[in-house]
């Protein structure tokens, strides 16, 4: 037997509340591996170099939109190659529940931008000459029992037609698909010029730009100059990568990291008091034990340590397990969301950080009991007081 | 013959409140090694805290009390604590065993404190478990043991580190006649076969009757030793 082993055994004398406290624990660090980690990749810088497409939106907010003139302005910057525009439409199909994204686009420069977008070149002629025109994800057509030919109707909540009109009808006349990609494309494309044409208010407006230059190392310089461009106009330009731009969006809904630090907060003050109280509890049960313990010779200082170790144990085991745990789901989870969040992974930074917060609440929760360990006096606790 | 316990002028006073009760009252006390006493006394006369005083989990109010040649009186907690693992050997009424530990490993506990290798601290635990006549049961925890064989496990805890002075409250007071026969019989062949110094706190005078000599308390103050 090793004083380790002593405390193990004394850890797991009420194996069930033990296993519970545990669970808990390691729910707590799993939160903390996967939210940590959230919250990094909304704050985390994306280098722009060595990318060979880029995203211009508006510089001071994503629902400003950028006029469709400087189209012209970007195509003219030296390095571009190819630019068109996409936007948000929103829009309900049947219900807000069914939701998937749909962009307003230029048919043939869209997917002259997405070259890993595969379709059909018959459907995408039809894409480009047909005025209600759409095309979708292949995994959406299946999943909605789409085919060629049929109507899709979607209800406008953004972007109502002149006349006030909210009822929007699309022409399904072709379907794409990704084969190369890990995450299969999930936009509903339109006819931009349709909808330009046909909306009640924005015309002339687009959401943003896709560029693509014509060698990766020149990205960061392209940047700064299409910004610049701009710069001093009423629709400033912001020029990241897609993953950058991809961010903002989903931070639109709030701040994500303060979001994430609240959310683990309250996780982790509510673990706090239940481990504490699980904590004081053992001690409790066990006030006769330790002073037996005393009287054979441990020090105080000596069982002080014990009941410090026991609750150090338990929190760290519960991180050990939590953060594994969210280490082995990291690969799905950076695959379910890497079209929002394409910088999402587990830093080691988020690891030891993991370690450094279990060691802390193993102390935060063990410090208390261990005190009163140390101060138990012998003849008082052998007597039951 | 020397003497292993020399007691002088011992008082011991609790606070309750604003109240102070003194306990033990200027005590005198000599024991010499290889003796086995018996403290006997009413409730509330102060054998048991005479006990904790002489195995060091208590000090005097004032006066000495001077154990295996050393002043409990002057030593740190600290100091007190290994001296006790080095020296004293506990027995108590309610055995007082840890509960998630086998046989094996509480008696192996006290040798946590030295610096014995572990299959050693093993073979040591063993041979306590073998002299109390345990050894089938070492893998056996506290709750499946009888209260006889539990309180025969309390012995070996209190001889595996090789103690000069066993001091046991009321080892048979939770046990039947015949189990209290055997654990004192063994307490019997350790002072005998073994040379261990026993002082033993016992309201029962058959078990007294098992000690060489019987020491009464009464308010605080010895009022007869005699030979058993």
């Amino acid at each position: 037997m090793s004083r380790l082993s002593l405390v193990w055994s004394s850890l797991f004398r009420r194996k069930i509340r033990t296993l519970l406290t545990l669970l808990s624990v390691v729910v707590a660090f799993l939160l903390f591996g996967l939210l940590r980690s959230v919250a990094d990749a909304f704050t985390v810088g994306v280098d722009i170099a060595g990318v060979d497409r880029l995203v211009v939106s508006p510089k001071y907010s994503i629902i400003d939109p950028l006029p469709i003139a400087h189209l012209n302005q970007i195509a003219a910057v030296s390095g571009v190659t190819a630019v068109t525009q996409a936007g948000w439409f929103g829009g309900i199909y049947q219900d807000r529940s069914k939701f998937f994204p749909k962009y307003p686009v230029d048919p043939r420069g869209y997917f002259e931008l997405y070259p890993e977008y595969r379709i059909d070149p018959a459907q995408l002629d039809a894409f480009a000459a047909t005025r209600i025109g759409a095309v979708a994800p292949k995994q959406l057509a299946e999943e909605f029992g789409w085919q060629i030919g049929d109507r899709i109707p979607i209800e406008a909540d953004i972007w109502p037609k002149r006349g006030g009109d909210r009822n929007w009808e699309f022409e399904l006349v072709g379907v794409y698909d990704a084969p190369t990609l890990e995450v299969q494309p999930v936009e509903f494309l339109f006819q931009y010029d349709y909808f330009d044409e046909a909306r009640q208010y924005g015309t002339g407006g687009v959401g943003w730009f896709i560029v693509r230059v014509d060698d990766p190392a020149h990205s960061a310089e392209v940047a700064r100059t299409i910004d610049a461009l701009f710069e001093n106009s009423p629709n400033a330009t912001r020029t990241a990568t897609e993953a950058e731009f991809a961010m903002q969006f989903a931070n639109q809904v709030g701040d994500i990291g303060l979001m994430m630090t609240g959310i683990l907060g309250a996780v982790f003050f509510t673990i706090l008091l239940l481990t504490a109280n699980t904590m004081a509890q053992a001690l409790r049960e066990r006030i006769p034990e330790l002073a037996v313990m005393k009287t054979l010779g441990f020090t105080d200082v000596g069982v002080a340590t014990l009941v410090l170790g026991e609750a150090m144990l338990l929190c760290l085991l519960g991180g050990m397990f939590g953060l594994c745990i969210a280490v082995a789901l990291e690969h799905q989870i950076a695959i379910a969301i890497k079209g929002i969040l394409p910088t999402f992974s587990i830093s080691a930074g988020t690891l030891i950080m993991g370690a450094l917060l279990a060691a802390g609440l193993g102390i935060a929760v063990g410090l208390v009991p261990a005190l009163r360990a140390r101060r138990l006096a012998i003849v008082d606790a052998l007597r039951g007081h | 013959m020397t003497a292993i316990v020399k007691l002088e002028g011992v008082t011991r006073t609790y606070v309750r409140g604003k109240e102070e009760i003194k306990v033990l009252d200027d005590i005198d006390l000599t024991i010499e090694r290889g003796d086995f006493v018996a403290l006997m006394g009413p409730s509330g006369s102060g054998k048991t805290t005479l006990l904790n005083l002489v195995g060091g989990i208590d000090q005097p109010t004032s006066g000495s009390v001077e154990v295996v040649g050393e002043r409990l009186d002057r030593l740190s907690s600290k100091a007190l604590a290994k001296w006790r693992a080095a020296h004293i050997g506990f027995v108590f009424q309610f055995y007082n065993l840890l509960p998630v530990l086998t046989a094996e490993r509480n008696v192996e506990l006290p040798l946590l404190l030295t610096k014995l290798k572990r299959a050693q601290r093993k073979a040591n635990a063993l041979t306590a478990l073998k002299i109390v006549g345990l050894e089938d049961r070492a893998n056996h925890k506290p709750g499946e043991l009888s209260g006889g064989q539990q309180q025969r496990v309390a012995i070996a805890r209190a001889i595996v580190a090789d103690p000069d002075l066993l001091v046991c409250d009321e080892p048979t007071g939770d046990l039947d006649r015949s189990t209290a026969d055997e654990i004192l019989d063994l307490l019997e062949l350790l002072n005998r076969e073994h040379g261990k110094t026993i002082i033993m706190v016992t309201h029962d005078p058959k078990a007294a009757s098992h000690a060489r000599h019987t020491l009464q308390l009464d308010k605080g103050g010895l009022v007869a030793a005699a030979p058993a």
